[in-house]
């Protein structure tokens, strides 16, 4: 094990701690994963706004002549048609067609990207980029991740509150495009990103100017919200996970992000031959939603059976969903079990509750201009 | 810091007991709540089933954890509190009041010396 004092902490620590929320070791870092409490913070997001520390997550720079030819070598979507200030969620593969990490990668100019990863692969990804660089000289990869911060501010108000206190127009962008701006007299690039099911936006910061940022939105009224609520409402936005959707022993055609893979680009990238071969090869499992029908919530690694008593699948995430008011989890299942209104059940505490496959997402944010 | 209140009696295992007589109400302590944070499903056994020490009672679901509660004294229930249901958010709002699980109608007195003070359990929990 390692020492506690090992843990990393991002420039909004010290607001965390004097905020009293509850803070947890996660993926190397000390981070908040609750306030208030895990029901009001994603009701905030829901309803209002709300406002995360994602400072953990990677923040990598890549930049110069052969950047875009080395991500799109290293990443499975298509980074040629990425235009400068927009980004797209994206997948690094291996070889074998398994997923190294899935990131975004944020287009600021022809030769110039930041790409956002997990904080638990941070190490791994940037390994990852160093062993496939050669054969792309001009190139410079930069971890910002320890002199910047990351806030994302989410919910239906969010934009309208940074826009207020900028003077860009932030309304104006475009869903997943960033732009470098002032907000609240710092400067920020800020994207139209977001990992909620609701609009909002991330802004990209110096870490000197996180807690500034962070207390003019608290003022003004978002709703501080930690880990907890994040990933309750990913799920509910049927948003992958990585270790839990997809890693490097489960293929992206597996995960529900076949859409993300663009085999028929015409730059060559790491995996695409398999994951060629894996796109046309018929599924054996598929990621499904699953609502129980009992007052129980399904949890990471529960069994699911069939209503013959076959062992099915299993949970991959799982929560109970405050805006649906009912437990449910993505969950990797027999594909011949995979289809919307078929009846399982999942076993909690040696118990089989029933439950059906349901459409995803759990939960979509209704239509608006942006 | 969480409420302890002296004149109850505690679990290592996080339930508090009040004693009235032979009849112990139990419910789980205030620091127990704020580390499952926001309770959304409470499973208690009927009235009327015997239970021993250390038997799983029931089970407490939070939106991202769920906890097995423990009989700190053996007898009878005698009563559940089926107000929870529906209202589980009491478990977190109330945990010494409104917020208790089942009456138990007490077996063996002396069961009540193997449970801590408000300050052992409370030297239990690192506060």
């Amino acid at each position: 094990m390692q020492e506690a004092d090992a843990l990393l902490r991002t420039p909004l620590y010290a607001a965390h701690v004097a905020a009293r929320s509850k803070i947890v070791p996660f993926a190397g870092w000390e981070m908040p994963v609750q306030y208030a409490g895990v029901i009001a913070e994603v009701n905030a997001v829901r309803t209002g706004v709300g406002v995360f520390d994602v400072s953990h997550m990677g923040r990598v720079r890549v930049h110069g002549h052969d950047a875009e030819a080395f991500l799109n070598h290293l990443t499975a979507n298509d980074v040629a048609k990425l235009t400068p200030g927009k980004a797209h969620y994206s997948l690094i593969c291996t070889d074998a067609g398994g997923v190294v990490d899935d990131i975004i990668v944020y287009r600021l100019g022809a030769s110039e990207f930041i790409v956002v990863v997990n904080a638990s692969n941070r190490v791994k990804a940037l390994a990852w980029f160093g062993t496939h660089r050669a054969g792309f000289p001009s190139l410079f990869i930069e971890d910002e991740t320890f002199h910047t911060g990351l806030i994302a501010v989410q919910g239906a108000g969010a934009v309208a509150m940074c826009d207020a206190l900028s003077d860009a127009d932030l309304n104006g962008l475009p869903r997943f495009g960033i732009t470098e701006t002032v907000v609240a007299e710092c400067p920020v690039m800020v994207a139209r990103t977001g990992y909620t099911g609701e609009d909002g936006l991330e802004l990209f910061c110096r870490d000197s100017d996180a807690e500034t940022l962070w207390n003019t939105l608290v003022v003004r009224g978002a709703v501080c919200c930690g880990l907890g609520a994040r990933d309750t409402l990913r799920v509910e936005a049927a948003l992958p996970l990585y270790g839990h959707e997809m890693d490097e022993r489960t293929n992206p055609f597996a995960a529900r992000l076949a859409w993300v893979v663009k085999t028929e680009k015409p730059a060559a990238f790491v995996g695409q031959p398999i994951l060629q071969t894996l796109k046309a090869s018929p599924r054996d499992f598929v990621l499904v939603g699953v609502e129980m029908e009992t007052r129980a919530v399904p949890r990471d690694g529960y069994v699911i059976f069939d209503d013959s008593g076959n062992i099915v699948g299993t949970v991959t995430s799982g929560t109970f969903s405050p805006t649906l008011g009912v437990g449910i989890a993505l969950a990797r299942v027999r594909a011949a079990c995979g289809d919307v209104g078929t009846s399982v059940s999942v076993v909690i505490r040696d118990a089989k509750h029933a439950a059906r496959i349901v459409p995803l997402p759990f939960y979509k944010r209704k239509a608006t201009d942006a | 810091m969480s409420t302890i209140p002296a004149e109850l009696k505690y679990s290592k295992s996080h339930e508090w007991v009040r004693f009235d007589g032979e009849i112990a109400t139990i419910g789980i302590t205030d620091h127990a709540q704020e580390e499952l944070g926001d309770v959304v499903y409470i499973e208690l056994p009927e009235a009327g089933r015997m239970l021993s020490h250390d038997d799983i009672y029931g089970t407490v679901e939070s939106v991202k954890a769920v906890s097995e509660l423990y009989t700190p004294v053996s007898g009878e229930v005698i009563e559940v509190n089926d107000a929870l249901s529906g209202a589980e958010s009491v478990v977190n709002e109330s945990p010494y009041e409104s917020g208790w699980m089942i009456r138990v109608r007490v077996k063996d007195a002396a069961e009540m010396d193997d449970l801590l003070s408000a300050d052992g359990y409370k030297s239990e929990i690192g506060e």
